[in-house]
């Protein structure tokens, strides 16, 4: 987690996914993520429809899918909470390789590894095409209230600067040999963290006031340059949406039946 | 604790959703005056290094590491409101710029980090204040304990919302013991630190300390009744320790038994906690799981105890130490 971090996930490329106006793709994102979490367990199908279709966005974005992947770690500690499932569920159990397995848990963690898995290569796919300014302009176009927006927007600018400072504390500590590893010696690291607060603080202050110096005056002027959204985009936009509702219905409607 | 994706069904996720807009509403409306004066640029940075702080991974023994939720420090250090929409933007931008939380779990993941955290770690830190001596110690101390119990409250959170909206069939005694014994462990790591760091803010700026505003006004100790409600906290504490115990001891067949007769076990469930700690306690459990329950419902009890004791023998340490230097306090 170096420096370039807050933008580690995006990746520079100009494709028509990446043109799309922010609030699109994120109520898109949204939409196609919500189709996944109530799609039925047992139509494992109906998650390999949305795994194509969500493949063909990432295509249409040119994301590496290594890149991708690599990326996906993120969701890697549920996937071992979903390996435990079959053994702690309750209910029927078959045997696999002498291990008796709880049916449910099996359902349960087929469950959660696909559609973690599913979500975050969405997310992921949101955060790789849109810059992190863009998406908080979308945020604030689907009216979430501009507080959080604003408050998320300084955030991701002072995030760099103060992971930085995270780092040369640490580096400081370390190469004057302290390389805590138990919980009684926590308190350089608290020290430091308590020191971080008043830096950031200050740094808070001194912003504010130099934003002030400039005619702030409680909110950001709008990008002077916001193109219009044309149909052709929706439609494209609400393409995988679509997608997942069609097959997230069928699926319902053939695990209602079977 | 970032959960993802389909975690937990559908209602829950905007039931809860629906909780975290409500209080993330509250928060800004009770926070627009701060936020007028000059507070974004403040809070945003804040936010940053919340975020930061959730990056610093702490040791929790040899080999395990745990990191800050950070959601009862903000609190302590910018006020319940503050404290709640900072790590609510801090969750949003995980799940939105750093994929990490599901974007559909963003109610339950809200609801746990932010809002429990914050709000009942905010509580938590008035109740001690409350017992303890005005003085800079005990803002510290009180910080320590609601470091501690947001990270248990949260775990009880997740527990309930696993009562009603879980997506596979692991009985609510189970999750409740396994979920609220580690958080345990992991809750003294947040509350050390947020206690330290609050002591190291409080000795450099302790203006900045929104829950010691009150220290500066020079305001007298306050006594009375204390004693009795330590005594009462810690009669609390023993009964929901054994009710617990008792819980996860008492022949778990029978209560998965009740699980699935109530219908318990109808509606999905399913499960979420991405601590490696739990990965490794609940790996131990895979062996026998009745043993497994014991152990968990005995050493999260022995833990309760081990801890409620020494707060307790703390505090009361402090108080008689206090009631020379608070003196001191004055006359200078």
């Amino acid at each position: 987690m170096g420096a370039g971090h807050a933008h580690a996930l995006y990746v520079h490329e100009h494709s028509p996914v990446h043109r799309l106006p922010p609030e699109v793709k994120i109520a898109a994102a949204f939409t196609f993520v919500a189709c996944v979490a109530v799609t039925p367990r047992e139509a494992v199908w109906a998650f390999a429809i949305h795994a194509v279709a969500l493949a063909g966005v990432v295509r249409l974005a040119r994301v590496p899918v290594r890149f991708l992947l690599t990326r996906m770690v993120v969701v890697v500690p549920f996937l071992g909470v979903a390996v435990l499932l079959p053994f702690v569920a309750v209910g029927d159990r078959i045997e696999v390789v002498g291990i008796p397995l709880a049916v449910e848990g099996l359902w349960g963690a087929w469950n959660v590894v696909a559609k973690a898995g599913l979500g975050a290569a969405t997310s992921l796919t949101l955060a790789a095409t849109t810059e992190v300014p863009l998406l908080l302009r979308g945020l604030e176009r689907l009216r979430v209230p501009s507080v959080l927006t604003q408050i998320a927007a300084f955030m991701v600018r002072y995030l760099e600067v103060v992971v930085g400072e995270v780092q040369r504390q640490r580096i400081a500590m370390t190469a004057r040999g302290y390389d805590p590893r138990w919980l009684w010696q926590v308190r350089p690291i608290a020290t430091s963290a308590g020191a971080l607060f008043i830096r950031s603080y200050e740094r808070g202050e001194r912003v504010h006031a130099a934003m002030l110096a400039r005619g702030y005056a409680g909110a950001m002027p709008p990008p002077l340059d916001e193109p219009r959204t044309t149909t052709r985009q929706r439609l494209l936009a609400a393409t995988l949406p679509l997608v997942g509702l069609v097959t997230t219905t069928a699926a319902m409607l053939w695990s209602r039946g079977t | 604790m970032h959960a993802p994706d389909g975690f937990l069904d559908a209602p829950t996720a905007i039931a809860t959703g629906v909780l975290s807009a409500g209080a993330v509403g509250v928060a800004i409306r009770q926070s627009r005056q701060e936020l007028e004066d000059r507070q974004v640029p403040l809070a945003g940075v804040t936010a940053a290094f919340i975020f930061a702080a959730q990056m610093v991974n702490f040791p929790v023994a040899a080999g395990t590491t745990g990191h800050l939720i950070g959601g009862a420090l903000a609190a302590v250090l910018l006020g319940p409101w503050m404290g709640l929409l900072v790590v609510t933007v801090v969750v949003l931008v995980q799940a939105l710029v750093f994929a990490d939380g599901g974007l559909t779990a963003l109610g339950y993941n809200v609801f746990n980090m932010a809002v429990v955290t914050s709000l009942g770690g905010w509580a938590v830190f008035r109740l001690v204040r409350r017992v303890l001596p005005a003085s800079p110690r005990s803002v510290t101390v009180a910080a320590g304990v609601a470091g501690f119990a947001s990270v248990v409250l949260s775990a009880v959170a997740f527990s309930l919302q696993w009562l009603f909206g879980a997506t596979v069939a692991v009985p609510f005694d189970r999750v409740f013991t396994a979920m609220v014994g580690i958080h345990a462990i992991i809750g003294i790591g947040e509350g050390v630190i947020t206690a330290l760091t609050v002591a190291a803010v409080l000795a450099a700026r302790p203006d900045l300390v929104t829950g010691a505003r009150d220290l500066g006004r020079g305001a007298a100790p306050r006594r009375r009744g204390s004693r009795r409600f330590v005594l009462a906290g810690l009669a609390v504490a023993l009964v929901v320790a054994v009710g617990v115990a008792q819980f996860a001891v008492d022949d778990p067949d029978g209560l998965e038994r009740v699980a699935e007769d109530t219908g318990f076990a109808e509606a999905e469930r399913d499960h979420r906690f991405g601590d490696s700690v739990f990965a490794d306690y609940a790996t131990t459990g895979v062996a026998s799981e009745p043993v497994s329950l014991a152990i968990a419902g005995t050493a999260g009890t022995l833990l309760t105890l081990a801890i409620g004791g020494g707060l307790f023998l703390a505090l009361r340490d402090r108080r008689r130490g206090h009631e020379v230097s608070s003196d001191s306090n004055v006359a200078s």
